[in-house]
């Protein structure tokens, strides 16, 4: 099967934020039905890369009867190969701040949160001083809300939102079991709302224009716009915002150096496609393909022949390892087996075989791992194992 | 451990610290980023006088310094270099670079040099892989390093930019 959408550009996200006091001010003077309503009729989904429906997301949390509730946006932005939420960040701010006070409105919150990855803080400085702009306006418009920036610490698990939740009360960030969701069950065990820096952009352009200049981008089930961070062997890195559903070998076809062997869609935690695939996998989520469950998406990172996969790989594990928050078993002694058995693979300590093992194993982590980090290993690893054995042996 | 004794200065300052927070044991992570800009490092007795202020278990507190990359128990060179060792970066040979820095100031990853001026570590990924690969001394970025320009980096701390740097 060949997929035919063209790649095409568009220019939502860092167009200009100046009527942010307009789209708040109209957009608080909704009901909260309409606004959930606007967003549910988008389709918008998470950009963090699980792709839960925001509207939806709001909607539950709505429904609480606490008198206390949370608006946080995730700017743990760790995912190797993503960078997109530190521009949002710098450049239209409020935008973000924006869409966290209507979020508030429609939820019933008067107090969010900006969790800013711990290498990020350089952004402070110039993000307090959006805020406190933001909240004189508020104060102007009878606006009872408030927004304060909590700095992570350099730990990639606290992504995971209940991870996240964990870390902001001041514990190492382990994740929680699930349910109770976030929606009923969050920041300090109050109902809370966490969206992607990028999610609350969108719902900024979504209140700013309305539903349907939103769902009228992308292709079934992938609506609108997503930013994408480019890195790796390509002439031109950065970041892009590009309608979803557009098939890889038109990416490539764009940002290639004419030599791309491979690309990772969703960082480290998610899959890696081969040429031979280029063709037949389209960017969006029923392609399956903009990361799973970790809450970072639109990491494209391109290996040109140059490359040799089972470095990426090497790289890949030696990071989980790393990062695992050693709670649940499979994914904290998992990743350490991955690592020690592909190397004894290729020291040729193991035979061939053995690499059919490690994938059961990783298989298994999918299964039992607590969170997203532990379950999605198995993405990457399978991926690079099964399309590039040769180079893991030899 | 050989413990170190804390003065009565530096207890007062990680008292002052505690008190701004409330002494609120669910603020343990802002009190230990402030006591870390402060001191440098958290070594163990400065973990002991914060959990005894937040009225909270040692345990606790080394369990979250030990969780999270950002604390360290061990002090710092006065320019903290950081070599990212994220995908992107990797593949684009921050290895090589690594290896340079290592071999141009004799330590090794998570050591200081014998001056104290340079400390040496690695980095997940700084979100900057359009720069691939990027080495961070203090806050600044340097993209596109390689091994080549190691030498170059490295004297620019040197020749007294030193205060230039730090306020980069």
């Amino acid at each position: 099967m060949t997929i035919s959408y063209q790649l095409k550009r568009v220019d939502f996200i860092f167009k200009n934020e100046n009527d942010w006091e307009d789209v708040l001010s109209k957009s608080i003077s909704r009901t909260p039905q309409e606004l959930i309503n606007e967003l549910i009729s988008s389709e918008l989904k998470g950009r963090g890369g699980a792709g839960f429906p925001t509207g939806l997301k709001w909607k539950l949390s709505s429904e609480e009867g606490d008198d206390t509730k949370y608006v946080i946006c995730n700017a743990d932005e760790g995912e190797p190969g993503t960078f997109k939420d530190r521009e949002i960040l710098s450049r239209v701010p409020f935008k973000v701040l924006t869409s966290m006070a209507v979020c508030g409105h429609v939820i019933g919150a008067k107090e969010g949160y900006i969790y800013l990855r711990g290498e990020y803080f350089f952004l402070q400085p110039e993000l307090n001083k959006a805020i406190s702009e933001f909240e004189y306006y508020c104060k102007e418009i009878n606006l009872d809300f408030k927004i304060r920036i909590f700095m992570g610490s350099g730990a990639y698990i606290c992504g995971e939102e209940t991870a996240l939740f964990e870390s902001m009360e001041g514990k190492r960030g382990e994740p929680r079991n699930k349910p109770p969701y976030p929606s009923s069950y969050g920041y300090m065990g109050k109902p809370t709302v966490i969206n992607n820096v990028e999610t609350l952009a969108h719902t900024f352009t979504i209140f700013k224009y309305g539903a349907k200049r939103f769902y009228d981008l992308g292709v079934q089930y992938s609506r609108g716009s997503k930013l994408f961070s480019v890195s790796g062997d390509t002439p031109k890195p950065g970041i892009y915002e590009l309608e979803l559903g557009m098939s890889l070998a038109d990416f490539v076809d764009e940002f290639g150096d004419g030599d791309t062997k491979a690309v990772q869609v969703g960082g480290a935690s998610g899959f890696l496609v081969p040429r031979k695939r280029f063709n037949e996998t389209a960017i969006g989520f029923q392609g399956k393909l903009t990361g799973i469950s970790l809450p970072t998406g639109g990491s494209m990172m391109l290996f040109n022949s140059s490359r040799s996969m089972f470095n990426v790989l090497d790289n890949y594990l030696e990071f989980f390892r790393e990062e695992s928050c050693g709670q649940c078993t499979p994914c904290r002694v998992g990743c350490q087996q991955l690592l020690s058995g592909i190397k004894a693979v290729k020291r040729g300590e193991k035979n061939a075989q053995y690499l059919d093992k490690l994938m059961r194993l990783a298989e298994t982590m999918q299964y039992t791992a607590k969170c997203g980090l532990g379950q999605s290993v198995a993405n990457s690893f399978s991926s690079i194992v099964e399309n590039f054995r040769e180079e893991m042996i030899y | 451990m050989p413990g170190i004794k804390l003065s009565e200065k530096t207890i007062g300052i990680i008292q002052q610290i505690c008190s701004d927070f409330r002494n609120e044991g669910s603020e343990l992570i802002n009190v230990l980023h402030q006591t870390q800009g402060k001191l440098g490092y958290l070594p163990a007795e400065v973990q002991e006088v914060i959990a005894k202020e937040l009225n909270i278990s040692v345990a606790k507190v080394y369990g979250v310094v030990t969780f999270y990359s950002f604390f360290t128990m061990i002090p710092m060179g006065e320019h903290p270099i950081s070599i990212c060792m994220g995908t992107a970066c990797y593949v684009r040979g921050s290895e090589q670079v690594l290896a340079e820095f290592k071999r141009q100031l004799s330590i090794e990853v998570g050591q200081s040099t014998p001056d104290n001026k340079f400390s040496l570590n690695c980095l997940r990924c700084v979100g900057a892989c359009g720069l691939a690969p990027v080495v961070m001394v203090g806050d600044k970025v340097y993209g596109r390093v390689s091994p080549q320009m190691v030498k170059n980096i490295i004297s620019e701390y040197k020749e007294g930019c030193a205060s230039e740097a730090k306020s980069a």
